[in-house]
Formats: structure tokens, sequence, C-alpha cells
């Protein structure tokens, strides 16, 4: 999860935070069953603040992840998805996107999200191209904490300067 | 990716707004536009389960104030904002920063190298008591920065300095140095409360850590200890893996997480936080946050009189009949006067030393007649002050120590407040006349 040089890339406040209010159901590409694995704190927090969230792991497949049917693929995920959050390599993603493009319209899926260090431009593009939100090189549980303000309790910058009261996340 | 819907260009706000603003939306309860004093020891748990995240880091939140406050997180927000870091770390003051920062890389057997040029204390702290837990500081000339890339070895895991040292009115080329711990892939670790990031930012110049005691010109009235630890988010810990086994292998003091791969880029400081504070204690009290956000909202402001002063106090004594000799990078004489234009651009501190041509007898004399400057162990008050180093902060070292650090028997260290210039220059010059 550790960038080894600054992102480059720059989203505004206002588009994550957007997509992360309009987000309520998350397959988590890569999903750990073990605890203190980065996708399982992740994917705690996020079930922790309301999201529906559906563990994607080939090995756990049928098994429970916090409470949560595993499924092998995304394409055997029976309901509607929001966002696919991808925890893998930056060179996995592009099998990814294939696998999620045929089926964007079938499950609504609006949002794909490659997690702090994954970043594949030309997965992008092809995500883009057919009118989905791309987010790379982030974390949705950061970013939530961030511009939700509950990072600013362990004094991270959030980077947000407003006089109007936050609103609990 | 540029011309994506995404990446339209977040506005950025000005360091005199970040000063007063950051960190500090108004309370999403009772929507109290200053900030509150959260005078409470615990929190409440929602659950069982919500306890047991808390405890585990999977979620963000209060469960002690050695640990977290929300006054602090106020204060820790705005100082990461102002050195445009990622995130922020306060301790109950400068030192325990110090300790913290040096836990949290350090084991046993480990070693780093540091400035000479230091404020006092910090040379004791390293020396002796840091020896006790098996850490060995290396002292170098950083005035000449290839002194340092002799005294690198396997074992030195960071590189430290004061860019504007205390109290010689020293500046060291942090440009540099930065290159040189970049190269060997370790962190350089920046106090800098002599300058604040009003004067100068060190994550600029490729610094990794910057320290503060808050106590000096932070909170700027000498009302209230405190200090901070703000990581840059820069530092590569996985690619140096086999250096800092504290940042990127499972710690046995929270459950086998790691925290450099869990965290990312804020991991030196849940580190420091959730290890160090949490065993060893040094927090700041909500108060001490309290006084210390209330001060900093006037930060620009008085580092802007503070160096003004300072100004004009050095060229006084420089042109003074009783005074050997002034230390003090704004003076273009000084062999740092080029760095401090490049480092410091707003003006060189307000810090900084001189020396009476009637040597020690004359100095004592001095800072015992002052009426205006106060006489005691601190710096960036509002008001002026005054202190014989060799007898007092720097009085635990060795003569060749004291001669290293710019503190010999013959120096008075001031530090300019924000009074009518005039009545400074009158003040001294009726103190030296005794």
């Amino acid at each position: 999860m550790t960038p080894k040089v600054p992102s480059s890339l720059i989203y505004t406040d206002d588009y994550i935070e957007k997509i992360l209010r309009g987000t309520r159901t998350i397959a988590i590409i890569g999903a750990s069953a073990n605890w203190v694995r980065p996708s399982s704190f992740v994917m705690k927090y996020l079930q922790g603040k309301g999201y529906q969230v559906l563990p994607v792991n080939p090995a756990r497949a049928g098994e429970e992840i916090l409470g949560s049917k595993c499924y092998a693929n995304i394409a055997e995920i029976p309901d509607q998805i929001d966002m696919v959050d991808i925890f893998r390599s930056s060179e996995s993603v592009g099998p990814v996107i294939d696998e999620i493009l045929p089926i964007v319209v079938e499950k609504n899926i609006r949002v794909i999200w490659m997690q702090l260090g994954v970043r594949n431009d030309s997965a992008a593009m092809r995500a883009e191209a057919v009118g989905l939100q791309v987010v790379m090189d982030r974390c949705p549980k950061i970013e939530y904490g961030r511009l939700f303000g509950e990072l600013s309790w362990s004094g991270v910058n959030s980077g947000v300067i407003s006089s109007k009261r936050r609103r609990i996340g | 990716m540029d011309e994506t819907n995404a990446s339209k260009i977040q506005y950025q706000y000005g360091l005199e707004t970040r000063t007063i603003h950051a960190g500090s939306r108004p309370d999403p309860v009772t929507g109290a536009r200053n900030t509150p004093i959260y005078q409470t020891t615990a929190y409440t748990f929602d659950d069982a389960n919500h306890a047991a995240d808390l405890f585990n880091l999977q979620t963000f939140g209060f469960i002690y104030s050695r640990l977290t406050n929300p006054t602090v997180a106020v204060l820790e927000e705005r100082i990461a904002n102002l050195e445009d870091g990622r995130a922020a770390l306060c301790a109950s003051s400068g030192h325990a920063a110090q300790f913290l920062t040096f836990f949290s890389l350090l084991n046993p057997g480990d070693e780093f190298i540091a400035s000479q040029n230091l404020y006092g204390g910090s040379i004791t702290q390293f020396t002796h008591s840091f020896k006790r837990l098996g850490w060995t500081c290396n002292f170098v000339d950083m005035t000449n920065v290839e002194n340092i890339k002799s005294s690198i070895s396997v074992k030195t895991k960071a590189i430290f300095l004061e860019v504007l040292a205390n109290p010689g009115g020293v500046v060291i080329d942090l440009e540099a140095v930065a290159k040189i711990a970049n190269g060997a892939g370790i962190p350089l670790i920046v106090d800098n409360t002599l300058a604040t990031p009003f004067l100068c930012q060190p994550f600029k110049w490729g610094a990794d850590l910057v320290l503060h005691s808050t106590t000096k010109f932070l909170s700027g009235h000498g009302t209230s200890l405190g200090g901070a630890i703000v990581e840059s988010g820069m530092f590569d810990w996985v690619g140096n893996a086999d250096k800092f086994p504290t940042m990127t292998e499972p710690d046995p003091a929270y459950h086998g997480l790691t925290f450099a791969e869990t965290f990312g880029d804020f991991g030196f400081t849940m580190k420091a936080r959730a290890v160090g504070l949490r065993d060893f204690g040094p927090c700041m009290s909500p108060a001490n946050a309290f006084y210390t956000i209330t001060g900093m909202e006037t930060l620009h402001l008085r580092m802007l009189r503070h160096v003004e002063n300072a100004q004009v106090v050095a060229e006084f004594l420089n042109s003074h009949n009783s005074v050997d000799w002034v230390s003090y990078a704004g003076l273009p004489k000084s062999p740092y006067y080029d760095l401090a234009k490049k480092y410091l651009p707003k003006g060189a501190g307000s810090v900084f030393t001189f020396g009476l041509k009637g040597g020690y007898e004359a100095g004592v004399k001095l800072v015992e007649s002052t009426n205006l400057f106060s006489h005691l162990a601190n710096v960036g008050d509002t008001r002026s002050l005054i202190l014989h180093p060799a007898s007092t902060t720097h009085r635990q070292l060795t003569d060749a120590q004291r001669d290293a650090a710019g503190a010999g028997p013959k120096v008075i260290r001031l530090s300019i407040g924000l009074e009518t210039s005039d009545d400074l220059l009158y003040d001294l010059d009726q103190a030296m006349a005794q």
C-alpha cells in the first residue's frame, strides 16, 4: 500500500466526496480473510460506515469474510455493484477491467477504484471510455476518513479548510 | 490522465489563511467556532465491537487522551498543514517529540548523525540519555556537508540538524544534506523550531521528518510546553526495509500489524503514536494545545515583527563599540548570509548570539543589567530574552562541545521579541554601559 513516489494524480475533494456519498455497494477484488491485512481493515471500516461490501477472492470463494459471502469473481455477484475496489498489483488491473467491462450495464457499475500504490493508466482510460469514474492510488478508507473528519483525529493533514460544520459521516 | 473530469485543480489556500483555519472546522455538534478544550481523559465506545476496532486501529476514533484528543488533534493537523506534511503528532515537549522520533526509528546498536550546532539540551539528550538506550549519536560539523558523507556507516539510520541553529546564527545547507540522506536511504530529520514553517519549510528542500518545540515561536507567548513530529509522507520505508524493521516488519507490540504497509504515507506518525505515545506516555495536554492553537493564529504577524526587530538589533550591536562580534545570518558579513537568503528569505529568525569585548565578566554583567530583556532560558516569546548559554542551557557540555556549538564563555544569546525596537536598543545600550 505504500507508494514509492508521491502520486501525480490529483482528484478534487468534491470528486471523491461525490463518489463516496453516491456509493452503497462495493465489491473488493483481493479481499483477505487475514484480519491484520490492509484489505481487511478497509472492508471492516467501510462496513461500519454502512456500505454493503462484497469480497472477491477465488481462494476463499464460498466462505465468509467479515460476515459476507466471498465470490470467486465479480461476474458471480448477483447484486448490483456501485463501485469496484481493486486490491491487486498495478499490472493485474488490466485483466480485472477485462472482466468488468462486459457487465458494467448489468451490474450498474459506476466507479473503478484502485488502492494506494495501484495505478494503471491504460486500464483507467478503457474504463472511462465507457463512462466509468476512476480513482487510482487512493484508499477509500483513508479518503472517507479524510473528507468526513475522522482522519484528522489522528493528526493527518486532511487539506480541508472550511467555516462550515463538518457533517458527521 | 490529466484531461479527465477527475483532475480539476484543487484550490490552494495561503499560509496565513491556513495558520488560522487548518484543522479547525466548527464543532460538528455545537457549531462552536473556536476550538473547544476537550478536557477529558477517555471516550465512550458505541459497543464492544467498536471498542475492538479502535484498539486494533481498524477504525479512527478516540480511546484515551494519552493517544489522541480532539483539541490536540486540531493542533496536530494545523502544524502538519503549515509544514505541507502528511501528518503530525504532538508531545508534551520538544524533547519528548525527539525521543518518540528516535524510538520509532532505532533499535539498540543503531546510530545517527547530528549537527554539532544544536540546542544544548538536544546535545545532552543525544550524548548521554540516548546512549543508555543503545543509540549512538555521532556529532558532525555540518557547515561543511562533506563531513557527513565520511561519517555514514551501515549502522547510520538518520541525519538530524537544526536548519537555523540555536544559539549560533548558523544556517545549514539543507538541500545538500537532504541529497546525502536520500542517497544513503535514511531520513533527514530537521528541527525547525527557530525558523517555524513561516520562515522555512524543510520538506520543500527534501527533509523527511520535521520536529518542533511548539513551546517557542509556534505557541509564541511563553505559556505552554509542547513538541511536534511532522511526517512528509515521502520517505520510502518499504524500499529501505532492511534499515527500518520498526516500520516494515510486523510489530509484536501491535498484534503483528505492519505500520508502513497499513498506514502508508502516515505510517510513521501512527507508529510514534500507537506504540511510542501509548507505551511511554509523553502526551500534550488539551489545555496546552488550546493555548498553542490560539498563539499560532498570529504566527505570520509575529514572525514578521520578530525578524524585523532582530535585524535592527543585530545591526545596532554590529556597530557598537563594546561588541566584539555578532553572529546573525541576516547580516551581510555573516558566512551564512547566502544560505539564509535561500532557506529563510523572509528573515533569519530572531535568536542569535554576540560576544562582548569584555569577555565572560562583561557578559555576566550585561545579563544582570538589562531592564527590558528578561534573563531566562527560553526563546520564541513575545518578550525579548537574554541568556549566557555557557552557564545555563549549555552548562552540561564540555568546553570543546560548547565552543563547537557556538556557546563559548563569552557568548550572549538573544531572543528578540515584539517590543518597540528603539526600546530594545536603549536597554542593551544602557546595560552594556553598566
